[in-house]
C-alpha cells in the first residue's frame, strides 16, 4: 500500500559519522518517525518534504513544487472558468 | 498544515469533476479506464470518485496490487520458510492472511506451526535478525518498483553489517512488461490507463511511452488524493476526445520523466531481471527481480532450499480475472457470499488494496448488479 502523505524533514542524521546522512526524522500530524536515505532521489534539505514507502524516503520534494503541481490541475480544470461558472458550484 | 491539503479541497476538486463531466457528453462512446494501482483502487472508493463520475467512464482496476498478483505457489515457498525450525519469518502485515494451498502464514501461525512477526519496512526484519543473532530471519520480498528498492538497500546493509541470519525470498515484480502483456489483450478496449503514483516515481513517466505508441492508449501518471486522481482521469478524457494519445504527468511534484536514479542504480547493483509467475497471467519475461549471484547468500530458496511447486488458486476463485480487468468483483460467484474480508478466499479479498475488498467496504453492495451500474463492464469468464 503506498502513503500518500508527505512527511516534513526535521533533521538529518549520519550513522558513520561521514557527510553523506543515511536517516532523517520525519513528522507529519504530530507523528514523527525515522526513515533511511538510501534510495530517495537526493537527501533533502531540513524544512523540505519527503514521500515515505516502506521505511524509506523514495522522493524530497518542495512547498514550491506541491504549488506548481497544483497550478497545473487549475489549469486543466480552467476552460470551466473561461465559461464564467464559478468552480466549486456542485450541479445536479 | 499539510502539504498534500490542497489536493483534497472542494474548489479544485469540483472544478476537475465539472470538466469531466463537461467532456464527457462530448465523448462518444464508452470510456474504459485501467487504475493499476492498489492503492488508486482503494483511494477512488475512499472518496466516492466512482459514485461522482458520469455513466460513460468505466474504471477497471489492474494488477497492481503486489501480494494479489503474487501466485499461490509464491506464498507457499513463504510458508515453507516459516514452517522450519528456528526461523522468523519477517513480513508486510497485508501477506498474514493470504491463502497459500493449504492455509495463510497467519493459519500456520495460529497453528504454532510458524513464527511470524510483522514488520514495516525490509530494514525492520534486518533489525529483527541482528537482536535475535540465535533465529534465522526470512522476509517476503513481496512488490513493485517502489519496494525493491528498500529490498536492495537492506540486503547491501546485511552485508555490510555482516548479518548472516538474515535472508529474503526474492519475489518483487516489475511493472511496465506486465502492463505491455495485458494491453495485448484486445478484449480490454482500454482508453487509458492511470499509471500508479509511486511505481512512477522510481521508473519515471517515459517508461509508459512504448505503450503508448504500441497500444495507442493514453497514460496519465497519477498521485493518491481526489485531485490527483480526477486530474489523471480528466488527462485521458481529454486525450480521448483529442486523439492526441501520450503520457501525461499529472503527479509533477513526485514524479519526472526519467525517475530516481538513485533507486534504479540500487535495482541494478542487486537484482537481475528474471522471468516471474503471475497470478491470472502466468510466466512472464523479464517482470520478477532475482538476486545477482554475488548476493545469492542472501537468497532464502537458496539457503534453505525452498522449492516452487505449481498451487492451484483456491476453487472457483476469480481474482485472475479481476486483475486483468475482465470482470469486476460483483461477477465472481463467490464474492459477498463464500469470499468476504472476514473469511476471504482470493488474495483479492484479502488485501487492503485488493479490487474485491475495495468493492466489498465501500460500495455497500450497490455494484450487485455490474452488468447494469456499469453498463459496458465485460462479464466473460
Amino acid at each position: 500500500m503506498c502513503l500518500a502523505v508527505p512527511m516534513q524533514v526535521l533533521s538529518l542524521h549520519s550513522e558513520d559519522g561521514g557527510d553523506e546522512p543515511q536517516v532523517a526524522v520525519v513528522e507529519s500530524a504530530g507523528i514523527r518517525k525515522e526513515v533511511r536515505l538510501e534510495m530517495v532521489d537526493r537527501i533533502p534539505e531540513p524544512g523540505e518534504y519527503v514521500i515515505i514507502h516502506a521505511g524509506f524516503a523514495i522522493r524530497s520534494l518542495t512547498v514550491a513544487e506541491a504549488e506548481y503541481n497544483l497550478a497545473l490541475m487549475r489549469r486543466m480544470a480552467e476552460a470551466l472558468e473561461k465559461q464564467g461558472r464559478l468552480p466549486g458550484a456542485m450541479e445536479e | 498544515m499539510n502539504l498534500d491539503d490542497p489536493f483534497r479541497e472542494r474548489e479544485v476538486c469540483a472544478a476537475l469533476l465539472e470538466e469531466i463531466r463537461r467532456l464527457s457528453t462530448a465523448v462518444a462512446g464508452p470510456v474504459r479506464i485501467m487504475e493499476v494501482c492498489g492503492t488508486h483502487t482503494v483511494s477512488i472508493f475512499r472518496h466516492g470518485i466512482r459514485s461522482l463520475l458520469p455513466k460513460n467512464i468505466t474504471l477497471l482496476s489492474g494488477p497492481g496490487c503486489p501480494v494479489c498478483v503474487t501466485p499461490a505457489g509464491h506464498i507457499d515457498l513463504c510458508l515453507q520458510a516459516a514452517a522450519l525450525p528456528g526461523v522468523i519469518l519477517a513480513t508486510f502485515g497485508d501477506l498474514l492472511r493470504v491463502p497459500g494451498s493449504s492455509g495463510s502464514l497467519a493459519d500456520a501461525r495460529a497453528r504454532g506451526e510458524a513464527q511470524v512477526e510483522v514488520v514495516y519496512s525490509p530494514m525492520d526484519a534486518l533489525d529483527l535478525a541482528r537482536k535475535k543473532p540465535e533465529a534465522q530471519v526470512v522476509f517476503p520480498g513481496i512488490g513493485f518498483e517502489t519496494t525493491a528498492p528498500t529490498l536492495a538497500a537492506t540486503v547491501l546493509a546485511a552485508e555490510q553489517r555482516r548479518v548472516e541470519n538474515f535472508s529474503i525470498i526474492p519475489l518483487a515484480k516489475t511493472m511496465p512488461v506486465v502492463l505491455k502483456e495485458l494491453l495485448a489483450d484486445a478484449e480490454l478496449e482500454l482508453s487509458g490507463l492511470l499509471c500508479p503514483g509511486h511505481v512512477s516515481a522510481i521508473i519515471g513517466a517515459d517508461a509508459y511511452q512504448p505503450l503508448v505508441e504500441r497500444y495507442k492508449l493514453g497514460c496519465a501518471v497519477a498521485g493518491f488524493e481526489p485531485a490527483d486522481i480526477l486530474a489523471g482521469l480528466l488527462a485521458l478524457l481529454q486525450q480521448e476526445l483529442s486523439g492526441d494519445k501520450r503520457v501525461q504527468n499529472c503527479y509533477s511534484r513526485v514524479v519526472t520523466d526519467k525517475g530516481n536514479r538513485r533507486a534504479q542504480a540500487l535495482l541494478t547493483r542487486v537484482f537481475d531481471e528474471v522471468p516471474s509467475e503471475w497470478r491470472g497471467l502466468g510466466h512472464i519475461a523479464s517482470s520478477g527481480l532475482a538476486l545477482k549471484s554475488n548476493f545469492a547468500v542472501f537468497d532464502a530458496s537458496k539457503r534453505f532450499e525452498l522449492t516452487a511447486s505449481a498451487a492451484a488458486d483456491p476453487p472457483g476463485c476469480r481474482c485472475g480475472l479481476v486483475l486483468k480487468g475482465r470482470i469486476l468483483p460483483p461477477e465472481c460467484p463467490l464474492y459477498g457470499r463464500a469470499c468476504t474480508p472476514l473469511s476471504p478466499v482470493g488474495p483479492c479479498m484479502v488485501s487492503t488494496e485488493g479490487t474485491c475488498a475495495a468493492y466489498y467496504r465501500y460500495s455497500d453492495h450497490q455494484y450487485s448488479n455490474p452488468r447494469s451500474e456499469h453498463g459496458e463492464a465485460k462479464g466473460r469468464t
